[in-house]
């Protein structure tokens, strides 16, 4: 055991409790701010993996624009301010909802498990070097992405105004 | 020095959690907070396969940084797509997939 090791340990166990948290509390509010807490323990546990532009990529986007979208469309669904009666599920549903979680869980450990040897070297990657490599071998891909991010926006745009463009051509 | 079993261990867990959420929430809304813990593990597990051994085009480092903007888009679209089914039946339930008929009769009741 490490100190990078109990860092890891540490930003793990907060991820895990925000997630747990996320999927389990019936204040749908709640439960996109406690996605907030598991994804900024995701991104301490990535920092310590070394890769500080990938957190702060995740922090940005998923923190910054994600869950204020998540937040958003609650409110545009009128969800209600305290626990959600109207979607509340019986309690076998969630025993069979935790089993099969369980079971996702116990199937990666088995086959991840074996391949983690001894302790390796922690490697930190510099921002200049991946911003070489983004512009230089992975350019094309990254241009595809930014087309795909115009495509999104586009189709959402189309997609959450297509019944009024309907309604007045109808009328 | 890291051992590499804290990384897999979390994406295990992270991943079973949003199984869990993607099978136990009726709130369209909210099964997709269990669709970003999925990727959220992923993320861990390509971030730790960098750790492993040096890759050749800071691979483990730019294929995050991709999945994280394909989440962003497919966020997009998934909430576009729930606000126009929400607008169509007045309701994100999950559970009650043909219930056009029920909504309307059942929604001039709760208006």
């Amino acid at each position: 055991m490490t100190g990078l090791d109990l860092a890891f340990a540490a930003c793990g166990a907060l991820a895990v409790v925000g997630g747990l948290l996320a999927v389990t509390t019936r204040h749908v509010v709640h439960a996109a701010l406690w996605l907030v807490v598991a994804l900024l323990g995701v991104a301490g546990c990535l920092l310590v993996l070394g890769h500080e532009l990938v957190a702060l990529v995740l922090v940005l986007v998923y923190v910054g624009a994600i869950v204020v979208l998540v937040l958003f469309a609650l409110m545009l669904t009128r969800a209600p301010i305290g626990p959600d009666l109207v979607h509340d599920v019986p309690w076998w549903r969630r025993m069979l909802a935790g089993a099969a979680g369980a079971a996702t869980t116990a199937l990666l450990l088995a086959a991840l498990l074996p391949l983690a040897g001894g302790a390796v070297e922690r490697r930190e990657i510099s921002n200049q070097a991946v911003a070489t490599e983004i512009f230089g071998t992975w350019v094309w891909p990254f241009e595809a992405l930014s087309v795909l991010l115009l495509a999104a926006l586009i189709a959402a745009l189309a997609v959450s105004r297509g019944r009024r463009a309907e309604e007045v051509s109808g009328e | 020095m890291i051992h590499l079993a804290g990384p897999y261990i979390l994406a295990a867990l992270l991943v079973g959690l949003g199984v869990m959420g993607v099978t136990v929430r009726r709130n369209a809304v909210l099964l997709l907070i269990g669709v970003e813990l999925i990727l959220s593990g992923s993320l861990v597990l390509l971030v730790a396969s960098g750790a492993t051994s040096p890759s050749r085009w800071e691979a483990s480092s730019v294929l995050p940084l991709f999945v994280i903007t394909i989440a962003a888009a497919e966020v997009v679209v998934a909430l576009a797509v729930i606000l126009a089914a929400f607008r169509h039946r007045s309701s994100i339930d999950l559970d009650e997939p043909h219930s056009k008929a029920e909504v309307g009769a059942g929604g001039g009741e709760q208006v």
